[in-house]
């Protein structure tokens, strides 16, 4: 599938195969039968690439990142990171493998205690894991806050009082506390502004290839999700539907599903042309 | 030619708990024309809900409003009683909110929501509205009306809730609707429908409609004339197809190359894309002279001391930077 | 509907519950009528024999328990030592006249509290809420008795109100109208003490469930579809914030006849309360226990209807119960 790491012949860092997820009757509020989520979904990421999963609401997107992100038990189906299996983990085993994979939601405003400073919210995580010292954990909260693109005296500040941009940045410093392989981003760019979702992801290329960051990056703004993306999976009802580096996506689709998709997104500028300059 | 609404040097502050006061809308002029769609296309922070609940008189306690007119039928609502604002809200101007997950009240049917409103402005005994109301959601809900008004609001998708919101909006018929942003938690499909909805409304009701949205995109092929805020001022106004394809405000330009371009090829090299410095004084906006300046690529002198006016591009096109002054 | 099931089977196993417990303990409990009896010399030694079987107090406490439960279902209480007749008439009419104060008290005091209320939450840290806040806090700083107590002084001092008791001696004799103006009077004391030891709380309940409805945006929504406000008071923001009320409510119901007691001891009315505590202090066993079940049965009732109310005015709980 993504062919990036394939080239190089190396195994891929995340693997998912034929994953199924069905909600049974009774979590759901008036529906009728057992829903499936995720009706048998695989791919592989390569370490330190993009892929794009991109889909209406309900095409299974967000049961994907919670399944991934270790929140949820598949039904059936098998996730291997690094070669092993982690569906069949212990509960202790897949603590060690959720630092490695860390989520960013939508929302960053309910991410986060409003009351607590920018330093507390990010020295939890490594506080709940109990190995370093005081001095170390803040030492590390201020080089990623730099790395983030926010300074470290905004250290007292409170959550609330940060705007919608900060915050995602701090949510992505807090993810990288923990210094982890795998960034699931569940539309976390969707709720900003445009030029500030443009911070964002460059913000997100430039851990790629400093870190060596891996994303899997959850959207339905499909012009973002071709920016940033190495490869795109277009998903609906549970399945991916189609696959493929974006300017094939874009220019050749096969799908329905990804046609209708490309049809529907709002397009700047009158009849294709890029906006011109004074 | 007349204008349905006309809005005059608008200015609105919030008092913050110490007394500070934080301008929201600084001078803000525009009008609307009959059965025009205007775009308002801003981001967090520009103004622009402020814009649409001053227009109606929803500023929160803590507001100010300094000074400025906003005339509607040659009354100005900014000095409307209560009541005569009570009677024009939802009929004459109708505000759709944003957020329909929180806008709609959550233990009502959505039918009778909208009833509720064709009562309060007197709009027939119960037989009536009870027919006005059903006529309503068969505009916007084709066959499944009926199961649609008896729903209540966490039964309904993003979707669904956003119609009744609109539903809301044009039950009485007004002559004026300011949609906030009724499309930001909606995915493309769905955003695409309900565009839809308002061009039909448009057509069918001969709609004047202020959109306000921060997807300069979201208006391409919707909006009539398309109006730039940032920090509370106008900063260029014209016919869309113009500002959207040839914009001459510097903030405007740096907007449109912030977004991720769809047709343009993509390479693994061209990863950044060009953003807008971030503002050094973000709390502390100032007294005079340009608000973009400390951003702008292009800044002058002046632009630190004086206020940019506005320069006329053509007729219907102008802009507030001095970068086009002397033309 | 099977949340409602549910939540009666809850209710009904409550029930059992305390009366079990009811019985057990007043059993168990030190003393016992007969005992009082021995002492008294007039009643021979055999006759308090032959009343104890008849009471059965020699059997075991299961077979007891049962054989009174099955009466109970029949409608048979019990019978009372200490009056000599059976328990169920004596409750029912004390338990009427208990209700006569508290039914109308708790209207009256839901009546003041809710406009009250609203209209203080509508005013947030204007002058009237700060005046109604005050108030309440004043009213609820003074203890029941004292407040009894002191509304008995005022009756005295006044001479326009009874000194206590539910009716005149005189009162069979008066006209229909008459009658009327008498329970009036020797109602409107104990009311009054009922009405001020509860309202200060409920109005600050009802003050704060719609102030944090206020700041709700579908209410800023409504009002700029041009709702008129007592529509939007009444019909939008009482009703959204309905949900705390109706379970404060439906504790009021539940105290109905226990929470008038001290007032009803002060003030000579006739009530369940001081009837009760005769018959603990007598160990008049089967009155005690009739009479914690009765008031148990109403503190489940009434929890058991703000389950109904909930479900009725909360479409959300529906939804979420139906699965």
């Amino acid at each position: 599938m993504n062919t990036a790491g394939r080239d190089k012949g190396m195994q891929p860092l995340l693997e998912v195969g034929n994953l199924v997820k069905t909600y049974s009757r009774r979590r759901l509020a008036g529906s009728g039968e057992g829903v499936r989520a995720l009706d048998g979904v695989s791919f592989s990421i390569f370490r330190g690439t993009t892929l794009a999963i991109v889909g209406e609401s309900g095409s299974g997107k967000s049961t994907l990142a919670s399944c991934l992100a270790c929140l949820e038990k598949p039904t059936s189906g098998a996730i291997r990171f690094e070669d092993k299996d982690i569906v069949t983990l212990s509960e202790e085993d897949l603590r060690a493998i959720r630092r490695q994979m860390q989520l960013i939601f939508q929302d960053p405003a309910s991410s986060f205690n409003p009351r607590w400073g920018v330093g507390e919210i990010l020295i939890e995580p490594l506080a709940l894991q109990g190995n370093l010292g005081r001095d170390e954990m803040r030492t590390r909260a201020h080089a990623l806050l730099e790395q983030v693109g926010l300074s470290s005296s905004m250290e007292a500040k409170l959550a609330s009082e940060l705007s919608g941009g900060q915050r995602q940045r701090l949510a992505i410093a807090r993810a990288l506390m923990l210094e982890p392989k795998v960034l699931i981003l569940d539309e976390a760019l969707s709720a900003l502004d445009c030029s500030v979702q443009a911070q964002i992801a460059n913000l997100l290329v430039d851990l790629q290839s400093s870190c060596g960051m891996t994303y899997l990056f959850i959207t339905h703004d499909l012009a973002m999700a071709a920016h940033l993306a190495d490869e795109i999976a277009v998903m609906s009802k549970g399945r991916i539907v189609e696959h493929g580096a974006p300017n094939k996506i874009l220019n050749q689709p096969q799908s329905v599903i990804t046609r209708e998709l490309l049809a529907a997104v709002p397009r700047l500028g009158f009849a294709g042309t890029r906006v011109a300059e004074s | 030619m007349g204008s349905i609404l006309e809005i005059r040097d608008l200015r609105v502050a919030y008092r913050s708990r110490n007394g500070d006061l934080s301008r929201a809308l600084d001078g803000v002029s525009f009008f609307l024309g009959p059965g025009e769609v205007l775009g308002v296309l801003g981001e967090s922070g520009s103004g622009k809900s402020t814009l649409a609940l001053s227009l109606l008189g929803l500023l929160p306690r803590d507001s100010v409003v300094a000074s400025g007119a906003v005339l509607f039928q040659g009354r100005d609502l900014l000095k409307a009683e209560p009541r005569e604002l009570q009677a024009i809200r939802g009929k004459n101007i109708s505000l759709i909110f944003q957020e329909p997950s929180v806008a709609l009240h959550p233990t009502m049917r959505v039918g009778r929501q909208v009833r509720q409103i064709l009562d309060a402005h007197g709009m027939g005994d119960r037989d009536e509205l009870v027919r006005r109301t059903r006529e309503v959601f068969e505009t916007l809900f084709a066959g499944e009306a009926e199961r649609i008004a008896r729903s209540y609001p966490h039964q309904l998708s993003g979707g669904q809730r956003q119609r009744v919101l609109i539903a809301q909006a044009i039950a009485c018929r007004p002559s004026v609707v300011i949609a906030d942003e009724p499309t930001a938690s909606l995915d493309p499909t769905t955003q695409k429908e309900i565009l839809d909805v308002f061009r039909g409304l448009r057509k069918n009701l001969g709609l004047t409609m202020i959109f306000i949205t921060h997807n300069p995109a979201l208006l391409s092929g919707f909006a009539d004339r398309v109006l730039v805020f940032y920090a509370g001022r106008v900063a260029e106004l014209g016919p869309a197809k113009r500002v959207l394809t040839s914009p001459k405000h510097p903030y405007t330009q740096a907007l449109f190359r912030s977004i991720p371009p769809l047709d343009e090829p993509h390479d693994a090299g061209e990863r950044s894309l060009p953003t807008i410095p971030p503002d050094p004084n973000r709390s502390f906006p100032p007294r005079s002279g340009c608000p973009f300046e400390p951003r702008c690529p292009e800044r002058m002198e002046i632009c630190k001391s004086r206020d940019p006016g506005f320069v006329s591009l053509s007729e219907s096109h102008m802009v507030s930077c001095f970068r086009y002054e002397n033309q | 509907m099977p949340y409602l099931l549910r939540r009666f089977g809850h209710a009904i196993f409550l029930l059992i519950g305390v009366s079990v417990l009811a019985f057990v303990f007043t059993v168990l409990a030190p003393g016992n009528y007969f005992d009082e009896m021995r002492l008294n010399p007039q009643i021979a030694p055999e006759s308090i024999v032959a009343l104890k079987t008849q009471y059965e107090v020699d059997r075991p406490l299961p077979v007891r328990y049962l054989h009174w439960v099955g009466s109970v279902l029949r409608g048979d209480m019990g019978f009372s030592f200490a009056y000599n007749s059976p328990v169920a008439p004596l409750l029912f009419i004390r338990a009427r006249n208990t209700l006569l104060l508290t039914i109308t008290a708790m209207l009256l005091a839901w009546g003041i509290a809710l406009p009250l209320g609203i209209w203080s939450a509508e005013h947030q840290g204007g002058v009237p809420d700060r005046l109604v806040s005050s108030g309440t806090a004043a009213l609820m700083v003074i203890p029941d008795l004292a407040l009894s107590l002191g509304l008995l002084v005022v009756a005295v001092k006044s001479g326009w109100f009874p000194m206590g008791g539910m009716v005149s001696l005189q009162f069979e004799s008066l006209s229909f109208l008459g009658k009327i103006r008498d329970l009036f009077l020797h109602m409107a004391l104990p009311i009054a003490a009922l009405v001020i030891s509860v309202l200060p709380l409920l109005v600050r309940h009802v003050r704060a469930a719609i102030a944090e409805v206020l700041d709700a945006p579908f209410l800023l929504a409504a009002q700029g579809h041009g709702i008129p406000r007592r529509t939007l008071l009444y019909g939008y923001a009482l009703p959204a914030a309905a949900n705390p009320l109706i379970s404060l409510f439906g504790f009021s119901v539940g105290t109905l006849l226990s929470g008038s007691l001290l007032v009803e001891v002060v003030m000579s009315w006739p009530g369940l309360g001081p009837f009760l505590l005769e018959a603990i202090l007598a160990r008049d066993l089967y009155v005690v226990i009739g009479g914690v079940l009765l008031s148990t049965l109403f503190l489940v009732g009434g929890n058991f209807l703000a389950d109904l109310l909930l479900y009725w005015a909360d479409p959300r709980i529906r939804t979420e119960a139906g699965t």
